[in-house]
């Protein structure tokens, strides 16, 4: 047997973690339940190091291995295998999903230390990870999706965990509402893609894929787009993600910002042929879809006060970061961002998890301050994420930035004008948030009235760990994937046989490129001064627009028109569909009835009409047979 | 003159069973014992066996015997359950008759 043929026990091992909490969980307790859960995703960790290494031995063209457990559904020429695909892609992805799941596992058995639902808590994520290996490692768009739904659920059961809380439930059940409208994209490319290429295994369709009508590509490659829109909240369905903060803190670091959201991007790359043989166009759409996102979270982002929204729009921000990459042909780069935004922005997440488990469950930033001297681990760490996040060299997110913004020069300067102004937005909002929590005063100590005066301190290490681990990650992340030469173009060269030739081939000088990276950089560090001038010296006074805090009011744009005009159009929907539809189906219904009742009377129990009736059948059946023969 | 005693052609066995046959079906018609009804099914059955044999005969075919054989099986097999039920019923109702058996009426 092959070392490759081993990827099903990627996905197997948190299943089996899953079922096992699922049936002894309770039984396990605290902190059992939580360490078997760790002990589960850690060791599909190490199977993916193991699955890695024998991939890395392969021939650099020929890393691609498929793995069919068995047949699933087979109903004609449709043929689904729960089957398994190891290339570079896919197993760069069960990497880091399992990589950073681990060490959030570790993480949750001290933040959700106490909790009523501990076990629950780790069952759930169990099936998150499995989910999502299953939507990395399918070996067809089919088991991709059975993952897609697969997290799509886990999401909605750990946002709204704490569902006795009415808002948690509610954001939950929008997560899921939101994502239900990407879902009919992903379908509906589903749809179209089988009725092109006769099949859904990746290896059929990403192979015949230069061979379809450009329409066809194009119409496949922006519904999976709808899909990635819901799934990576872009405009118009990023509206979930925000709310989606009410479930616990290393569920927002997991779900939502390492793994989850990622999935549309990796989707997007996944079937970089469709989208290469479609028209000109259909890039473009994504690109500026991407970039435009990225802008209108980032500003959304700088009047947020709450410490989990803020991170949680610059998610949406930078998932456009990744999605303008891959608008732009740079998928390495797309992948390289989400690679090192998994770092930093988990770390990140669990950071501010950190403060709030210090801060007894207070999320809001303008009640804490100075908290660098009490809570050292998390500020050092946490500090190490904001440089990496706002481009600072060396730190990973300016290399993986800047080669994003490098082929969004390349492809339009109007794309990379967008993203350097989000950069700069980027720099400053992270900064006024490490600035509100971690430097300045001690605000927490002026709580007053109902609010306890909290002690904040370190949380345990299992909690520090996990920061410290993902803070050296945040830091040396940048070295996947260098710029200075092509020997260290590690990622990019890994995935070349993933992306054949469909990567964009950016051609300007060395010195086009250095004056960019340096443009970035300025910006960048530009953000985090005026940040400084306002937050730390206040200098000025915050300019902080309402409209912005309120996320530009698209939420309540949306409850409005719901709650106004739309509702009369569902209305007449529903109308429409309790009398015609209802009314043809009852009609029918009716009939039927109608004519029973009327048959029925010649049911009268006697055995004598009975014979009558047989009888005279007889010889009307005779009768006409007889006047037929003559 | 010798007595023309007629030959028996196989028509007279037709018209034997077509009479037998008319006579049990006017006598489930017009007879509300359920016994009697019941002998009236059985005759209208061997009115019909008969024909079969005569058909048999006619043509020269062992198959309408075959059926006959078939008959008198489910005939019988008929009779067991046919007899049960009217027995079980006169015993419960010793006046009953067919028409005081529409309770299964739906």
């Amino acid at each position: 047997m092959e070392t490759l043929d081993l990827v099903w026990l990627i996905p197997a091992l948190p299943l089996a973690g899953f079922a096992t909490l699922l049936v002894l969980g309770r039984r396990l307790g605290e902190p059992a339940a939580g360490w078997l859960a760790t002990a589960a995703c850690g060791a599909s960790f190490i199977a993916t190091v193991v699955v890695f290494g024998a991939l890395v031995d392969e021939d650099h063209h020929h890393r691609s291995h498929v793995y069919d457990l068995f047949d699933w559904l087979v109903v004609g020429g449709f043929d689904v295998k729960v089957g398994f695909l190891a290339d570079p892609l896919s197993v760069t992805m069960a990497l880091f999903i399992t990589g950073i799941g681990t060490l959030i596992h570790l993480y949750s058995i001290g933040y959700m230390h106490g909790d009523p639902k501990f076990s629950k808590f780790f069952v759930y994520l169990n099936l998150f990870v499995f989910s999502m290996l299953m939507l990395v490692l399918g070996s067809n768009m089919l088991i991709t999706f059975l993952g897609w739904e697969g997290v799509g659920a886990c999401s909605y059961l750990l946002v709204s965990f704490w569902f006795s809380k009415d808002a948690n439930a509610s954001a939950g059940k929008k997560a899921f509402v939101t994502n239900r409208i990407g879902d009919w994209g992903f379908m509906t490319a589903m749809f179209l893609a089988f009725a092109t290429f006769g099949s859904l295994d990746y290896r059929v369709v990403l192979e015949q894929a230069p061979e379809i009508a450009p329409v066809t590509a194009t119409a496949i490659a922006l519904l999976l787009f709808v899909g990635a829109v819901g799934k990576s909240a872009q405009i118009p369905l990023f509206v979930w993600l925000p709310d989606a903060m009410a479930g616990p803190t290393p569920v927002s670091a997991l779900i939502h910002a390492a793994t989850m959201v990622t999935s549309g991007v990796y989707l997007m790359t996944r079937v970089n042929p469709i989208l290469a043989q479609g028209y000109d166009w259909g890039p473009d759409v994504i690109a500026w879809i991407g970039v435009l996102t990225a802008l209108f979270a980032a500003t959304i982002a700088v009047a947020q006060t709450d410490i989990k929204k803020v991170l949680a729009y610059s998610t949406v921000s930078q998932l456009g970061y990744m999605f303008l990459a891959v608008g732009t042909g740079a998928y390495v780069a797309a992948i390289f961002h989400m690679v090192t935004h998994a770092f930093f922005k988990a770390l990140m997440f669990l950071g501010s998890g950190s403060v709030i488990h210090g801060m007894h469950d207070e999320q809001d930033m303008r009640r804490m301050g100075g908290l660098r001297k009490l809570m050292p681990i998390t500020a050092g760490t946490f500090i190490v994420g904001w440089l990496a996040i706002s481009g600072v060299p060396p730190f990973s997110g300016f290399w993986s930035k800047d080669e994003i913004l490098l082929y969004a020069f390349d492809a339009n300067p109007a794309l990379w004008f967008v993203g350097l102004v989000t950069a700069l937005l980027t720099a400053f909002y992270m900064s006024r948030q490490v600035f509100m929590v971690f430097f300045g005063d001690q605000h927490w100590r002026d709580a007053k009235g109902d609010h306890e005066v909290v002690q904040p301190h370190e949380p345990p290490w299992l909690m520090t760990l996990p920061l410290v681990v993902l803070a050296g990650l945040a830091f040396v992340g940048g070295g996947l994937n260098l710029p200075f030469t092509g020997d260290l173009h590690f990622l990019g060269h890994w995935l070349e046989p993933v992306l054949e030739g469909n990567e964009a081939h950016v051609d300007v000088a060395t010195g086009t490129k250095v004056g960019l990276a340096v443009t970035a950089t300025l910006a960048g560090l530009g953000g985090i001064a005026l940040a400084a001038a306002v937050y730390l010296q206040k200098r000025r006074a915050p300019i902080e627009p309402q409209i912005l805090a309120e996320g530009w009011r698209v939420d309540s744009s949306i409850s409005a028109f719901v709650g106004g005009p739309g509702r009369q159009g569902f209305e007449g929907v529903a109308t429409f569909d309790r009398t015609v539809v209802d009314g043809a189906v009852n009609g029918v219904a009716g009939a039927v009835r109608g004519g029973g009742k009327g048959m029925r009377v010649l049911q009268s129990g006697f055995v004598r009409s009975y014979a009558l009736g047989v009888a005279v059948g007889v010889v009307g059946l005779l009768a006409y047979f007889l006047t037929r023969v003559s | 003159m010798m007595l023309a005693v007629a030959e028996v052609t196989p028509a007279w066995y037709l018209i034997l069973g077509s009479i037998l046959f008319a006579i049990g079906s006017v006598g489930l018609l017009v007879r509300r014992n359920p016994l009697v009804m019941f002998m009236c099914v059985e005759l209208m059955l061997n009115a019909v066996t008969l024909t079969f044999v005569t058909f048999s005969r006619m043509l020269d075919d062992i198959d309408g015997q075959t059926v006959v054989v078939f008959v008198l099986v489910v005939a019988a097999a008929e009779v067991v359950v046919g007899l049960g039920i009217i027995v079980a019923l006169l015993r419960k109702q010793p006046a009953a008759t067919a028409d005081d058996i529409n309770v299964l009426k739906g």
